[in-house]
């Protein structure tokens, strides 16, 4: 037992009970926070491999920026306790079951058929500059397109969540400013 | 030193959780939720294969998994918002058609 195999354990077993709490729960916004448990986790097991930089962009994007998303909007909708219906009362019957054998079943053949080669700490070197390095030189156009896909989305979010056209006519007396005055 | 398998156990049981949760979960926001958590599922076998392998580029796909999981949630999200304000429900059972 060495100090990074008991650091993959701590992490990983805040990974799952995260998980596990995130099935278990009814709120979600229980079910969020439980996701920025395991997303901070992941982030620890990300240092664990020596992927500092994805490590720190886990912290920022996943569990800041997209889990933040998460959360206004179900503050938003003001989401309640989700009620159970007779279909998922099925999945849970017939889905827990066979997701308990088939984990066990691919932990075996994972763990018996893989070699036993372990991966070091910092095993290979994720720091910033070499990972820019390659995104502007050999990942270039990829990375291009994703700036377009960002700005689609962008565009794409804004026209779906924006004001519906409303049917009333624009003079109503809650649009026109000099009422709202008096 | 950590096996590489045991990192590919720990990837594969959050992505089952994430496909559990998709499937019993009747909230549409917490299935979205168990689909973020299948990416990070996939994204830690991702960083484990390119550490076990030393190739950087599997750092470098973590990205592009990140930016497209972004983008989904923000689309995905304000699809939700649209939903909402025209069914006034978040339970998948009674969001049964493909118009709003």
């Amino acid at each position: 037992m060495n100090v990074h195999l008991i650091l993959f354990l701590a992490f990983g077993v805040v990974c799952v009970a995260g998980a596990i709490n995130l099935l278990a729960q009814t709120h979600p916004i229980n079910s969020a926070l439980s996701l920025i448990a395991v997303m901070a986790a992941l982030a620890g097991e990300y240092l664990l491999l020596g992927a500092e930089f994805v490590a720190a962009v886990q912290v920022i994007v996943y569990a800041g920026a997209i889990m933040v998303l998460f959360v206004f909007t179900i503050m938003l909708l003001n989401a309640g306790v989700e009620e159970r219906t007779q279909g998922s009362r099925v999945a849970i019957l017939f889905g827990v079951p066979g997701m308990l054998l088939g984990s066990i079943l691919m932990a075996w053949v994972v763990l018996r058929h893989s070699g036993t080669e372990s991966v070091a700490v910092g095993a290979l070197p994720g720091d910033p500059k070499t990972i820019g390095q390659l995104l502007f030189h050999e990942f270039l156009l990829p990375f291009e397109i994703t700036s377009v896909l960002i700005l689609i989305a962008i565009m794409g979010a804004v026209v779906l969540a924006g004001k519906p056209a409303v049917n009333k006519p624009a003079s109503s007396p809650q649009l026109s400013p000099e009422k709202r005055v008096n | 030193m950590v096996p590489l398998s045991y990192y590919l156990v720990l990837s594969g049981f959050l992505f089952a959780c994430g496909v559990v949760a998709f499937l019993i979960k009747r909230n549409i926001i917490t299935i979205f939720m168990s689909i973020e958590l299948m990416l990070n599922g996939v994204n830690l076998s991702f960083v484990a294969f390119a550490a076990h392998w030393h190739a950087l580029a599997g750092q470098v796909f973590v990205f592009f998994v990140m930016v497209v999981a972004a983008a989904e949630a923000a689309v995905g999200l304000a699809i939700i918002i649209a939903v909402y304000r025209t069914r006034e429900t978040l339970n998948i059972d009674q969001v049964n058609l493909l118009k709003l």
